[in-house]
């Protein structure tokens, strides 16, 4: 019996996905989680990293920027401030932002307050490289 | 009395204003339809996140979080202030920068500081002795969530600091294309959202990671910039909507005084007319005599 629940992706700008799905795993901040059907309720803090989720053959992924989760027995929220599928993300931008990224490590400290906003960017930037290059091998 | 050919000129002229009226009209209705757009695709986002605050706000004490509770003194007031950079949008500007004005009266025993975004607020503060933190114009295009960010970091952290006790927003309500209320809302501290206890079925325990304090503190810093983005959203709409309707009234001035002087013209023609006709008999009739 494969019990599916409710998966929705939401950014400031739009509400990316809203699906049934049977399987969601999200880099939470304590490590990479994995949620199917009446999972007891939680919540947490996301990292830069990949969502992906599975029903039946079918599977996505996402590469999504920090933000939240909450899991409830039927339904799963994942509130982020940027999310994007394989398909929109551009290669080219992500390898510029982190050529961009790697420059101004060469300058900054970690004391400084852009410090941790350009770590965050680079991290995304790198998982939006990464689900492109997936995207792309199994064959979209 | 001015001649056929001024009348002519001034219908021309008037004709011109009226197509510029009415293609301002036109791409503000689109530039409306696209901010109304935009202000739906961002509520489930504030929802939801309201609902996580007010779900973990009533888990932890208010006092637990430096942004959640009351100061008890207001001596210094922080004021965002969102007007649009341009004009030609009716009292857009007006009623928002008299809001403003009202609420600096009210808080004249505190110290204001203030944080402008639009240039029309720029300009009408720029005169005033008044304590400006940081202005910047709107600029073009649609309303990005990272200048929502860059402001509401910038409040909080003064509010951290101890320099700010209160943070106000003051920014343009859409409720329809015809009508746009100000309104000064308060931004800081996070007022509590009342936690709604009806909900009969037994509340399951969230298992919280890294800990409830941890992502209250991470949450609630979150939850201001997406309340300053939904006042840009908002303010961005508003302005459409009023310049669609300024522009609309305008053409239909501009339509109204054209027909009138297309009448007084066809009366000062016709009347040219029969002067000349009566002329040309006065001058035939004297001939037959």
């Amino acid at each position: 019996m494969a019990d599916t629940f409710l998966l929705e992706i939401v950014t400031p700008y739009r509400k990316l996905l809203s699906k049934e799905v049977e399987e969601v795993t999200a880099p939470g901040e304590l490590g990479e989680f994995g949620v199917l059907a009446s999972h007891t309720q939680f919540l947490t803090i996301l990292k830069a990293g990949e969502v992906t989720y599975r029903k039946g053959g079918e599977a996505g992924t996402f590469a999504v920027g920090r933000g939240y989760a909450e899991v409830l027995p039927d339904k799963t929220t994942i509130l982020v401030d940027n999310a994007e599928s394989a398909e929109e993300i551009s290669a080219e931008d992500a390898r510029a932002i982190i050529a961009k990224s790697e420059e101004a490590f060469k300058t900054l400290s970690p004391e400084d307050a852009e410090y941790a906003a350009t770590i965050e960017a680079y991290e995304l930037a790198q998982v939006r490289l990464r689900v492109k290059e997936k995207g792309r091998s199994s064959g979209h | 009395m001015p001649s056929l050919k001024d009348i002519k000129r001034r219908i021309k002229s008037v004709k011109n204003t009226q197509q510029i009226t009415k293609a301002m009209k036109m791409v503000s209705a689109a530039k409306l339809k696209r901010a109304q757009d935009e202000i739906t695709a961002a509520r489930p986002y504030a929802e939801k996140m309201l609902g996580l605050i007010t779900s973990l706000a009533s888990k932890t004490s208010p006092e637990s979080h430096p942004l959640l509770s009351p100061r008890e003194t207001n001596a210094n007031v922080g004021l965002i202030l969102i007007t649009s950079d341009r004009g030609l949008c009716g009292s857009f500007n007006t009623v928002l920068l008299k809001t403003a004005e009202r609420f600096l009266r009210e808080k004249k025993d505190s110290t204001v500081s203030l944080y402008l975004i639009g240039k029309r607020g720029m300009e009408h503060f720029k005169r005033r002795q008044m304590n400006l933190i940081s202005s910047r114009a709107l600029g073009s295009g649609r309303p990005s969530y990272s200048s929502a960010v860059d402001t509401a970091r910038q409040v909080i952290e003064m509010y951290l600091k101890g320099d700010l006790d209160e943070v106000h927003i003051v920014y343009s309500q859409f409720k329809s294309a015809l009508t746009q209320t100000p309104v000064a809302q308060k931004l800081l501290p996070i007022a509590a959202p009342e936690a709604t206890e009806a909900e009969g079925e037994a509340q399951v325990e969230f298992i919280f990671e890294p800990t409830p304090e941890a992502v209250l503190s991470s949450l609630l810093p979150k939850y201001v910039e997406v309340q300053a983005f939904r006042a840009l959203l908002e303010s961005s709409a508003s302005e459409h909507g009023a310049r669609m309707t300024a522009m609309d009234s305008a053409s239909k001035n501009a339509s109204e005084m054209i027909s009138g002087l297309t009448l007084k013209y066809n009366r000062l023609r016709q009347a040219a007319i029969t002067k000349e006709l009566m002329e040309i008999i006065g001058g035939a009739e004297a001939l037959k005599g």
